[in-house]
């Protein structure tokens, strides 16, 4: 069993808007039976933040192609993607890239 | 005779009388008195070799004293600077200040590119174009305005669309590039461009109140595919006419994209590689973030690249390379009404629910003359959207009748996913609703049927 974790999710670059236009939430993930991963942290928010067409944020298990995931600063390929394990007070950011000028 | 050569020599003259042209009308269409540069389509000319100015002249000195004197530049990157070329790839709300900083700066060669010509709409943010050069090329337009800021530099307006066929050829002759596109597949096209000529990349972004820039395929650091080697899903990219932007935040992110490229031209190092800047406006925050490293398995800049020349980008990222809208085709005919149509049954009172799904902010611009429920695109989903919808439809099966939903948005491609999106939610409601939208929007509306009608 895997006890619950505090994180703050932070939303950049018009990810935001798919989040009540709100760029900083503080959650506190439930404990549950395995780690809580990137992975299981995405399920999460499809399912307990994302009401409006979810597609916009997320593709299959991951993000879509063009949001960059940091964790604590950290660009998220460094740390594991997906099976990284979020530590208690960890920062994840989710910045969707902008094409406009 | 030889056919082939003929040809080619006539494509030639054609080119020249084609830009002979737009230079006649871009006369007649500004002040006299104002010098419009003369654009230039062809990508593989020659240019003269700046590696010779060796020295500065007394007014050189003069002019850049200010900047002379900072022990970062002194006389050693001042003259790098006179060397240097670089190509401005927009001239749009980035390459505007990008440009005349760069301008300004003297930097040797001044490249800008664009396929585009001046529009109303473009003057809040591409702010070196004037209200009398709306119509004439905006690359023309920038230089012209640079031109007058210093004249020692060397201009060259290119009036076209960088493409596979012709961007390699451009960039060749350029130290540095600067993106300052508008759309998905110019920067991919862009990134394979400068990885596949080895010059640095100082890529700027901006949209509503946010901006983001970085500096790819520099010094070892990752370009743009390392970082996105999948190109976003059409529907999930917003351009500047749909998300709307302010000004001066591209302005913001074009005068940084002019910095880090006198920076990497005077030879110096550039803050931006493997980093990626967060500029919000709303916030009024600046945040550097550290990005991955080059990536090894890169297909255009890792160690066994398959991308070895440039490829098909709007095929790539299944969108076109300019930020025009294109329409979409997802309803069929009989679930889409004509704005003539839609006329006689305003003309005729004919009962029907009109929904409006653009954001409140936009139905005080303008909207219909006929009463709206609004329903954004952003709550299509909502219980509340639901409630509204099954509320009309009570009051109007009361009538007996099947009253049609018309579903309207600014240019027709909205009010379409939404026709879809209410369909599958009062899929398992009793109602019966026959739901159409607006073929075009209110911009089909506007020239249709009332001139008068605003268009933003
Ligand atoms: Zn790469």
């Amino acid at each position: 069993m895997a006890a619950g974790v505090d994180v703050s999710l932070e939303f950049s670059g018009g990810a935001e808007l798919l989040f009540d236009r709100v760029k900083k939430h503080d959650i506190s993930l439930p404990s549950q039976d395995k780690s809580w991963t990137l992975q299981c942290l995405l399920a999460w928010i499809r399912d307990n933040m994302l009401k409006e067409r979810p597609e916009l944020f997320m593709q299959g298990q991951t993000v879509r192609p063009g949001i960059l995931v940091l964790v604590n600063d950290a660009d998220w390929e460094l740390l594991g993607e997906l099976d990284y394990v979020i530590q208690p007070n960890d920062t994840i950011t989710f910045i969707s890239t902008l094409h406009g000028g | 005779m030889n056919y082939e050569e003929e040809i080619r020599r006539l494509k030639e003259d054609l080119e020249l009388k084609k830009s002979e042209i737009v230079h006649l009308k871009s006369l007649l269409t500004t002040n006299s008195s104002e010098v419009i540069p003369q654009i230039v389509n062809d990508v593989e000319k020659q240019w003269e070799d700046l590696s010779s100015h060796t020295k500065l002249s007394n007014n050189e000195i003069a002019r850049y004293s200010r900047q002379l004197i900072l022990p970062e530049i002194g006389v050693r990157g001042q003259l790098c600077l006179s060397q240097r070329s670089v190509l401005i790839v927009g001239a749009g709300g980035l390459g505007c200040p990008a440009s005349i900083y760069l301008a300004a700066a003297g930097i040797g060669r001044l490249g800008v590119v664009d396929y585009d010509e001046v529009e109303l709409s473009n003057l809040h943010r591409q702010i070196l174009h004037t209200e009398r050069r709306i119509g004439i090329p905006k690359s023309a337009s920038v230089i012209g305005a640079c031109q007058q800021l210093n004249s020692d530099v060397k201009f060259v307006p290119y009036h076209l669309q960088l493409n596979s066929e012709n961007a390699l050829n451009l960039i060749k002759h350029y130290d540095v590039v600067l993106d300052a596109t508008d759309n998905v597949a110019s920067r991919y096209l862009l990134n394979d461009a400068c990885v596949l000529a080895g010059k640095p990349l100082v890529s700027g972004s901006a949209l509503r109140f946010q901006g983001q820039l970085t500096v790819y395929n520099h010094k070892g650091g990752p370009c743009y595919r390392c970082l996105f080697p999948k190109p976003p899903p059409p529907e999930t990219v917003t351009n500047c006419s749909d998300g709307g932007v302010l000004g001066v935040v591209p302005g913001i992110i074009g005068c940084l994209q002019a910095l880090e490229a006198i920076k990497i031209a005077a030879g110096m190092d550039s803050s931006f590689s493997q980093r990626l800047l967060l500029f919000d406006g709303l916030d009024g925050t600046f945040r550097g973030v550290s990005i991955r490293k080059k990536s090894l398995g890169c297909l255009v800049c890792g160690d066994n690249p398959t991308i070895t020349k440039l490829i098909d980008y709007e095929q790539f990222c299944g969108a076109g390379a300019n930020d025009k809208d294109q329409a979409l085709h997802i309803l069929s005919e009989n679930e889409r009404i004509k704005p003539k149509e839609y006329k006689s049954m305003l003309d005729c009172g004919t009962p029907h629910v009109l929904v409006d799904v653009r954001l409140p902010v936009e139905l005080e611009i303008c909207h219909l003359p006929a009463p709206a429920i609004n329903i954004p695109m952003d709550s299509l989903c909502k219980e509340t959207s639901k409630e509204k919808l099954l509320n009309t439809a009570k009051v109007l099966e009361s009538s007996g009748e099947c009253v049609p939903i018309i579903v309207v948005c600014r240019q027709g491609n909205d009010s379409q996913v939404a026709v879809r999106k209410f369909k599958e939610l009062m899929q398992d409601t009793d109602c019966h609703f026959v739901f159409k939208d607006l073929l075009g929007g209110l911009t089909s509306w506007a020239k249709q049927i009332d001139n008068t009608f605003p268009v933003y």
